[in-house]
């Protein structure tokens, strides 16, 4: 490890003054990080407060089961000034597509910022990994299976912050059949705080905006039923969708090319999961702020909820099942013609019976049996 | 533990495929066993057609009778009130089109959310009425069966739901959607083995009786 | 012929003005509320317009609904961050921007200045001590200038 040739900054204040941020830059950051945290503008004061006196996290970054899609994500944000401030203020000890040591010097970089901050540092993982019960042998790093990786590191960790929809909930590697048996980090570590920060990727300022809440308050955000930061998934998209006063009057778009796709009317009838998908897209957006999938005129995928890749056509309304209903009907159909006709030849059967079963009586022959 | 979400893919699945085969499979033993049974040979030469008739019938019948009307006035209009939304929201509600064309094929034009919900808000208090009707009117009371309970509260369970859902009332919504495609599933299958096959059953009978007098020459 | 020009292509005309998905209206209330609120309580306000869904052309049509008035200035620190006032005094639009220019936060201030035009009190304390400094150290080439004119 290399040597630092200046003292390492102790707090954010610090960090920044070293930097020759001035009190007006550092108010513009505390608004932007305000933003970003999905506070209102208010809180940046509050911010700034804490922020003089926050300390410089060690960060271990873990990728397993995953396409990098997250890390592309965070590192391709377009508010460098914010975002990389973040970024250079927490200590990111270990990220092996992003760091520069590689093989043994890689891994004893992570051991080393276990040690030395042992019980502070987070954990950040992004991809899923395969459970106890599948093949160890099926993702490795430097021959340690995920699964051994992530009960080392995470034991000594403060949080576990599961980045994506494969580490949250397992993801595409857990679509059915699942060959790799594939589990989210919160199936693994039952006695650490995780945070979910859903979706594939996850909006960019999501990411640092989780880091930026752990950094500015120490303390972990407000979560909702999957761990997820109220602040950013407490709202569904169809609650924040520009689109929604379209959907209130029943004017949807029926395919990519009608009039109503042209008029930006709503998408739920070309599989919009957005009244099912929380997520900060609608207000955020992606690449600075320029649109997003539903502006762009597609669908929402609902790519941050669990099992999306499961949960039908992306292009099927959100109302129409899952599974082959057509046969269903067919067989059902067949079944039901089938034992109908058995039923009326029974009865055919029974009429018959007690037409041939019928005798004529006399009244005489009545008053002898009397 | 199931999660909102797993609730919501198992409604929509494999329960869905359970509950369509159940509604399909029973309907059409019901309906088949009552067509193919046939009827016993009229030898009376007939006066008239029966098909016409039997249509006429069938659409006459949804006028009341004046007779019927001063009788029982609520019974009629709350009946006729919520029986016309209930349709209106499954068949017309842009969601439900969609349902419909995604499993038999068949797709119509829908009608707008506001219009949809307004006619829900009206139905949910038509049932609630209906309900309330029944409790209080001894002669209806005496007359209600423990079915009869039952089958309200499967009609009136995914109109609430429905409405519940569409207005997002309860979080998190793959939970409530989940929930109203539940009870929209017990509609289904509970249909075909109570008395809410009249849905199929009540055409037939009206046909048939109108048949009946066009054959014996009698205005429907 | 090929089968590409069976595909009948339909060039639209790009719209003339900016689609409103009525999201604009909405901000200018909330604008009203917090003027009220300055005006009657003292109490400045501040929107964070990244929060609202906006669709496209909202943003546009929020701008031209406020227009711009007298003032406008640009703050170099982190990137510049350019500040105007409205066409309706006390209403002040702030765009921080990141070094490369991109946008990093907008915000409608409702204030008499915007918070990150005025100078902070630690600032002064920093100016007063820069200027003592300064004055000293003219001093000190010129010990007396009273000697000066001796």
């Amino acid at each position: 490890m290399a040597v630092p040739i200046r003292p390492q900054p102790r707090t954010l204040g610090d960090s920044l003054r070293q930097n020759g941020v001035s009190r007006r830059g550092f108010l513009k950051f505390c608004a932007a990080t305000a933003s970003m945290m999905a506070l209102p503008p208010s809180m940046a004061p509050a911010i700034a407060a804490a922020l003089e006196q926050a300390r410089r996290p060690s960060v271990i970054w873990l990728s397993f089961q995953e396409c990098t899609g997250c890390t592309e994500s965070l590192t391709r944000s377009f508010s460098p000034t914010v975002e990389n401030l973040i970024l250079d203020i927490i200590s990111l000890d270990y990220h092996h597509t992003l760091q520069a040591a590689a093989g043994d010097a890689a891994e004893h970089a992570r051991e080393q910022a276990m040690h030395e901050n042992a019980g502070n540092y987070l954990v950040v993982v992004d991809g899923s990994l395969p459970g106890p019960g599948s093949n160890p042998g099926f993702s490795t790093i430097a021959g340690v299976s995920n699964l051994q990786m992530l009960q080392e590191t995470v034991a000594g960790a403060a949080a576990v912050v599961a980045v994506g929809t494969c580490a949250a909930f397992g993801g595409l590697p857990k679509a059915a059949p699942n060959p790799s048996g594939a589990v989210a980090v919160s199936d693994i570590i039952k006695d650490k705080p995780v945070i979910n920060v859903s979706g594939c990727p996850p909006v960019p300022m999501v990411i640092t905006g989780v880091l930026a809440q752990y950094l500015t308050f120490g303390t972990l955000p407000e979560l909702d039923a999957y761990n997820r930061p109220m602040a950013f998934f407490g709202q569904s998209i169809h609650d924040r969708c520009y689109r929604r006063p379209f959907y209130d009057k029943g004017l949807f778009a029926e395919t990519f090319d009608d009039e109503g796709a042209r008029k930006g009317w709503c998408l739920y009838r070309l599989g919009c999961k957005g009244p099912m998908t929380y997520n900060a897209c609608a207000t955020m957006k992606w690449n600075g702020g320029t649109s997003w999938p539903v502006e762009s005129g597609h669908p929402c995928l609902g790519c941050s909820e669990p099992d999306f890749w499961d949960a039908g056509g992306f292009y099927n309304a959100m109302s129409v099942p899952v599974g082959d209903s057509g046969n269903v009907l067919l067989a059902a159909g067949a079944g039901g013609l089938a034992l109908g006709v058995g039923a009326s030849l029974l009865g055919r059967h029974k009429r018959a019976a007690a037409k041939a079963g019928h005798e004529t009586v006399t009244a005489d022959e009545l008053e002898q049996k009397l | 533990m199931m999660s909102s979400m797993d609730f919501l893919l198992f409604t929509k699945g494999p329960l869905f495929q359970v509950a369509i085969a159940i509604f399909v499979l029973g309907i059409l033993i019901r309906l088949v066993e009552i067509f193919a049974l046939g009827r016993s040979r009229n030898f009376a030469e007939p006066r008239g057609g029966q098909v016409i008739p039997g249509l006429k019938t069938v659409y006459k019948r949804f006028n009341p009778d004046p007779g019927t009307f001063r009788r029982a006035p609520f019974d009629v209009v709350v009946g006729t009130v919520w029986h016309i939304g209930f349709i209106v929201a499954l068949l017309l509600f842009i969601p439900h089109v969609e349902v419909i064309k995604a499993t038999v094929g068949l797709a119509w034009p829908g009608l707008p959310n506001p219009v949809v919900d307004a006619v829900t808000a009206i139905t949910l208090l038509g049932l609630i009425a209906a309900l309330i009707h029944r409790l209080t009117h001894p002669v209806k009371r005496f007359l209600s069966t423990p079915e009869d309970y039952v089958i309200w509260a499967v009609t009136f369970l995914p109109v609430l739901t429905g409405y519940i859902a569409y207005h997002r009332l309860v979080n998190p919504y793959p939970l409530a959607l989940g929930v109203h495609i539940l009870t929209a599933e017990i509609f289904l299958i509970v249909l075909p083995f109570t008395k809410l096959t009249h849905i199929f059953t009540a055409v037939v009978a009206r046909w048939f009786n109108g048949a009946n007098f066009g054959r014996k020459g009698v205005q429907s | 012929m090929s089968g590409l020009d069976n595909i009948p292509i339909q060039v639209e005309p790009a719209p003339a003005l900016a689609r409103d998905f009525g999201n604009a209206l909405p901000i200018l209330g909330e604008i009203r509320h917090a003027v009220a609120r300055l005006r009657h309580d003292g109490e400045p306000s501040c929107i964070d317009l990244g929060a609202m869904p906006f669709g496209p052309g909202d943003e546009a049509r929020l701008m031209t609904l406020l227009g711009r008035g007298e003032v406008s200035a640009t703050v170099t620190a982190l990137g510049p961050t350019h500040v105007w006032e409205t066409g309706y005094p006390g209403v002040w639009v702030v765009e921080y921007q990141n070094t490369e220019a991109q946008r990093v936060g907008l915000q409608i201030e409702i204030d008499e200045v915007p918070k990150i035009l005025r100078t902070q009190p630690a600032d002064l304390d920093d100016t007063l001590a820069a200027l003592e400094a300064r004055l000293r150290e003219a001093a000190g080439r010129h010990p007396d200038g009273a000697s000066d004119s001796q």
